[in-house]
């Protein structure tokens, strides 16, 4: 560790001599979103500041934390009121050592999928509620991961993680969990496919594997953009699959349909060996669950949509409408002096 | 205990083995927006706008332009969270500061 503070204090000095050094930023989303599923209405606001501190050529502290209100009248009426949750998702040292391998330590995102790490912000996502299957290993990891990022071929990417996850960490009230697991996906970016997979070991009480699958695809001749995955674990297993399109083909009112986006999403979920009544425990759903949604977004600018979303819940227990509405804004703010004449939003 | 020994020494043993590896600095550590000629810059730009919209789509809509020294943390972050390869980001860190 000691070795870790020497390099990071170079890293330090490094960047204190360089005139185009990158800046300190602090970024993130802020949400706020009504959601009514079969007539009951929870208010969803929520704060996800980004913190992003560059140092020296190669290093990279991020932090993101999560500030989320449910707000809901209680039975019988009354004013709206619940609990705002707070905890860090992630807080992380990167050093990228070369063009293949970047080494993260401390609290990062479980690289299982690709929702976890890259599709869950407010304001990325195509469809406000998760997908079903989101909680299957998405848990933060505590440890150490290589990863990286590199072209096979002049057609091809390649990219991976791997990573080992500790128990304990040393504070008391972080959960934590002993697991290794890994991720490997291709690119191809003429096409602008990308498929992969993912494999996870628990080692901890009991010892399970779990594996997922995902693609991603975005014609470059349509404004239209496809995902899914799927996953398979002991709790449980599903997929889902998604798809964005932009109506800016559509030759009436191109100012606001240049900034309307159409999507839907099928999913499925089948409860796992675990048995119903443990699923809670991982906010998954205690029975077989199929879910279509159909939503719009709307850029009013860059960082700013509106989204608007019906979907039906099909289970045993009963067949559930799930409406959303709600603003998602993403905010981009320099810690420091900042070159260039273009405007900061 | 064991566990945090065996991470720091892997983090060590990397970090020093990649310093080595890594050499002096070459052209991939060049400054973010290096002093080329116009033909050349003009073939970085086609190609950083073609890797831009092809690897920022991947998860979003295409964001606007922001000052360089910004627009490096950003690249620096998505390298790491997007597992985009450094080629990528230098094209898309020339196109977005042009």
């Amino acid at each position: 560790m000691g070795v870790l503070l020497w390099l990071l204090l170079r890293g330090v000095s490094i960047s204190q001599t360089e005139t185009d050094k990158p800046v300190p930023i602090l970024t993130g989303n802020i949400g706020t979103f009504s959601f009514v599923t079969g007539g009951h209405n929870v208010i969803d606001t929520q704060l996800n500041p980004v913190l992003l501190v560059p140092l020296g050529d190669k290093w990279l502290i991020e932090s993101r934390a999560e500030f989320e209100g449910e707000f809901q009248r209680p039975e019988g009426g009354g004013p709206y009121g619940g609990p705002v949750e707070k905890h860090v998702d992630y807080a992380q040292v990167d050093y990228i050592a070369n063009r293949y391998v970047t080494v993260t330590a401390g609290r990062f995102l479980t690289p299982f999928g690709i929702f976890n790490e890259r599709l869950y912000p407010v304001w990325i996502r195509f469809l406000q509620p998760d997908p079903l299957i989101y909680p299957i290993r998405t848990a933060p990891s505590d440890g150490a991961m290589f990863r990286g990022g590199f072209p096979v071929s002049p057609k091809a990417n390649v990219n991976y993680a791997i990573y080992i996850s500790a128990t304990r960490i040393g504070i008391d009230s972080v959960d934590s969990e002993r697991h290794v697991g890994g991720r490997m996906g291709f690119f191809l970016p003429g096409p602008r496919l990308e498929v992969g997979g993912s494999w996870q070991r628990t080692l901890q009480d009991y010892r399970r594997t779990a594996f997922g699958f995902h693609t991603g695809w975005q014609p470059a001749k349509l404004p239209m953009s496809i995902r899914a995955e799927y996953a398979h674990a002991y709790e449980g297993s599903g997929y889902w699959a998604e798809s964005a399109y932009r109506l800016s083909q559509v030759h009436v009112w191109q100012k606001g349909m240049r900034r309307t986006e159409v999507v839907a999403r099928a999913q499925q979920f089948f409860v796992g060996a675990i048995g119903a009544n443990a699923e809670a425990d991982y906010d998954l759903p205690d029975v077989n669950m199929r879910e279509a949604d159909f939503g719009v977004n709307y850029f009013f600018r860059d960082g700013l949509k509106g989204i608007a979303s019906y979907g039906r819940q099909f289970s045993s227990e009963g067949n559930f409408n799930q409406w959303s509405f709600g603003l998602a804004y993403r905010f981009l703010l320099p810690l420091g002096r900042v070159s260039g004449a273009q405007g900061v939003q | 205990m064991k566990i945090r020994y065996l991470i720091a020494g892997l983090l060590w043993t990397l970090a020093m083995a990649s310093t080595v590896f890594a050499g002096s600095r070459s052209a991939k550590d060049a400054p973010a927006t290096p002093v080329v000629q116009s033909a050349e810059a003009d073939n970085m730009r086609i190609e950083g706008e073609k890797r831009y919209h092809a690897n920022c789509g991947r998860c979003h809509a295409a964001p606007q332009k922001f000052p360089p020294r910004m627009m490096a943390t950003v690249l620096r972050h998505m390298r790491v969270r997007a597992t985009i390869t450094d080629e990528d980001r230098r094209l898309i860190l020339f196109y977005m500061t042009q």
